[in-house]
């Protein structure tokens, strides 16, 4: 009798690689709490500022998207749809904490500190929205796609050279994981086992291309496997998951067991940015409408209004209340000096080169007169 | 006093900085126990230990974002990619990231770092080991890009771009690493960057040149002196920015001038100072500027090195010839 031959099987190699990376929920679509071992220990107070955050960071869309069709904001990349991902996210980070967003991660800057008047004069291409307080812990959004990823890993590093117990926390989209930097980037920080957290948020979309032509991983948190280091998939809709799992990565990391990756499945209810990009010509309308169903907001909504935190008054005052701050800080932005190429050329170097010096005087003569 | 070749030079330099600032870190591929492919950073990690001088994934875009990231946490990073042949993979930390960050954030923050790296032809290296490839660093607002030509310079030029605070690109010739020794104080010294060096005085043309070009020179200048011209050399040990204030005397003291650079033409900063002093200094010339060169091929192959790099006669040639404009 001839003995079984042992063969290398191709397929059950790939389906032991695809492994079980089930999506963190703890609250369904309804606003019920599905996974109640999960459920982080809030207050009543915490609950009502998540609600509150998020209806901020519509509100802020909306808005954003409007003055920008005016020709008061420049550059936007819209956020409707992220809020859970985005503020879930950042709610479980300390002020201590540093911050390098990408080019849609302006909510998570302005919790992180950073004042609304300079988010505008950042996405209409004023340096002073740039001018980053000493104590505020965060970089401005970051344009060059991974290139967050590699820094995060410098920073995170740095961190533990300090001792600190604090992160980095980073974000890209799905598009971004196929950057060679997103690779490095959760790479050398797992080999360092430096405190950072590695956010992809997972909105299907990379301006027309479709996740799936990213990559051929069924999972954008099992990249984390090619690091060493754990990841995780959290329903991006799902403000409390997002928060549950950030908490729970922070722990980790500030413990001293290095980096966390983490996938939220979202999805951007508008275009990739207001720079012309049209949706319509590679999305579904039923794709759209399916994710709207998710909305973030109304799940939060229906679970606060149950435990009577949560009320359409209340709902309104927090529309006005934003309404009326949007406001005031496009007044303040609009009260940013002109910008000068003087200032620009002193801010190259510590000290001018000669021919910096030159040009220097060359402009202060052109602008004083 | 001792007497030091380029590489020592640049460990004692690097040892010296380590000891004065805690916050300076050395990193890279293979930097640490093994001490560096060309035992540039030998012994630092036994003396300073793996928190300061450390090895690396490999992986040059990593290393680039490390050493921003570590810099945004106050610390002073003196990276190394192994051979600058590599820098295109971490092209964008260094040029679109390190050297925009005090210009985008208004003087808000600054990356203070030196990324050390070897270049240079005549050590017949595999391919992209050698490419001269400062143009592309120098062409890059918001960085300064430093070549030394010898060791008293190096251990001056690293002291001073390591306590620099933005940042900066050092470039080690390889073929200059072990060919010569110098006397080389013990103690801690700067040599300015953005300064030029007269390193031979002369009167009829002003050879200007950096990098393994300026010991071409020198030779080609004492060939010439035998034949009555008298030659000046101006190493510009920083390459971007220029020391325009020492290469405009030099020219208007001379009237004829020669740019020389290992670099292809295209490449390299010649055609840069070929620019200013046509703008600043054309009153003063009696004879075109020439120029050096490499051919505008591709770097060569190993054997092939000696006929494409440019060498000490065929300075002597584009000497005469203006000369004898």
């Amino acid at each position: 009798m001839a003995t079984k031959k042992t063969t290398i099987d191709l397929d059950a190699l790939l389906s032991s690689t695809n492994t079980d990376f089930r999506m963190v929920q703890i609250m369904d679509e309804e606003g019920n709490i599905v996974n109640p071992d999960l459920m982080p220990d809030l207050s009543d107070e915490q609950l009502v500022q998540f609600m509150t955050d998020m209806v901020w960071s519509r509100i802020l869309h909306e808005r954003s998207t409007a003055l920008n069709r005016q020709g008061r904001l420049g550059f936007y990349a819209p956020t409707a749809g992220q809020e859970a991902s985005q503020l879930g996210s950042i709610a479980a980070i300390e002020k201590e904490d540093v911050l390098l967003p990408g080019y849609r991660d302006v909510p998570q800057l302005i919790k992180h500190g950073l004042p609304l008047a300079q988010a505008f004069l950042w996405s209409r291409g004023h340096v002073d929205g740039n001018k980053y307080a000493a104590d505020l812990q965060a970089l401005p959004p970051q344009i060059i796609i991974g290139a967050q990823y590699v820094q995060s890993a410098g920073v995170a590093l740095g961190l533990k050279k300090r001792n600190k117990k604090n992160v980095a926390i980073t974000y890209t989209g799905d598009g971004g994981t196929s950057q060679g930097d997103f690779y490095e980037g959760i790479n050398f920080a797992g080999a360092y086992k430096a405190p950072g957290i590695f956010v992809v948020q997972n909105n299907g979309w990379a301006i027309s291309t479709p996740r799936h032509v990213q990559t051929a991983a069924p999972t954008l948190a099992q990249k984390a496997v090619a690091a060493g280091i754990p990841g995780i998939q959290v329903d991006g809709m799902d403000f409390l998951a997002v928060y549950a799992v950030t908490k729970k990565a922070r722990e980790y990391a500030v413990a001293g067991n290095g980096p966390v990756l983490i996938e939220t499945i979202t999805y951007r209810f508008g275009p990739h940015t207001l720079s012309g990009d049209d949706p319509t010509r590679y999305r579904d309308t039923a794709e759209l409408e399916g994710w709207q169903a998710k909305d973030p907001l109304i799940r939060m909504r229906k679970y606060l209004t149950a435990k009577g935190l949560w009320s359409e008054e209340k709902e309104n005052e927090v529309i006005e209340a934003t309404k009326e701050e949007i406001k005031e800080a496009i007044k303040e932005a609009d009260q940013a000096p002109k910008q000068k190429v003087s200032d620009f050329l002193k801010s190259m170097f510590e000290e001018p080169t000669i021919t910096i010096a030159e040009q220097i005087k060359q402009f202060e003569a052109k602008e004083n007169k | 006093m001792a007497q030091l070749t380029m590489i020592q030079a640049i460990t004692d330099a690097l040892a010296i900085e380590l000891e004065n600032d805690p916050n300076v870190l050395i990193f890279g591929e293979d930097v640490g126990k093994n001490g560096g492919v060309f035992r540039a950073t030998q012994g630092l990690q036994e003396k300073f230990g793996e928190d300061r001088v450390f090895d690396t994934p490999l992986a040059e875009s990593g290393i680039g974002g490390l050493a921003f990231g570590l810099a945004l946490e106050g610390f002073r990073p003196v990276p190394e990619i192994q051979f600058f042949g590599f820098v295109f993979e971490v092209m964008d930390s260094i040029v679109a990231q390190a050297a925009r960050t005090r210009y985008r954030m208004a003087g808000t923050r600054n990356i203070p770092i030196v990324i050390r790296s070897p270049f240079g032809g005549g050590v017949h290296t595999p391919e992209l080991h050698s490419d001269n490839l400062e143009g592309l660093m120098a062409q890059s607002p918001g960085i300064k890009v430093v070549i030394p030509s010898n060791p008293y310079d190096a251990k001056g030029l690293l002291i001073s771009a390591i306590r620099d605070n933005d940042p900066v690109i050092f470039l080690e010739h390889m073929k200059l690493y072990r060919s010569f020794r110098e006397e080389v104080p013990a103690e801690a010294y700067t040599v300015p960057l953005g300064k030029a060096a007269i390193t031979k005085e002369g009167t009829d043309v002003s050879v200007i040149t950096y990098g393994a070009m300026v010991r071409e020179a020198i030779k080609a200048a004492e060939t010439l002196e035998k034949e009555g011209i008298s030659v000046e050399v101006v190493d510009l040990r920083t390459v971007s920015p220029l020391d325009i204030e020492t290469i405009i005397a030099s020219v208007e003291k001379t009237g004829r001038v020669v740019v020389v650079q290992e670099a292809q033409r295209q490449a390299g900063v010649g055609a840069m100072v070929m620019s200013e002093i046509a703008e600043r200094a054309v009153l003063s010339l009696e004879a075109p500027i020439g120029r050096v060169a490499a051919p505008d091929t591709i770097f060569p192959f190993g054997q092939a090195e000696t006929l494409w790099l440019p060498n000490a006669s065929d300075i002597e040639a584009k000497v005469r010839e203006t000369y004898n404009f």
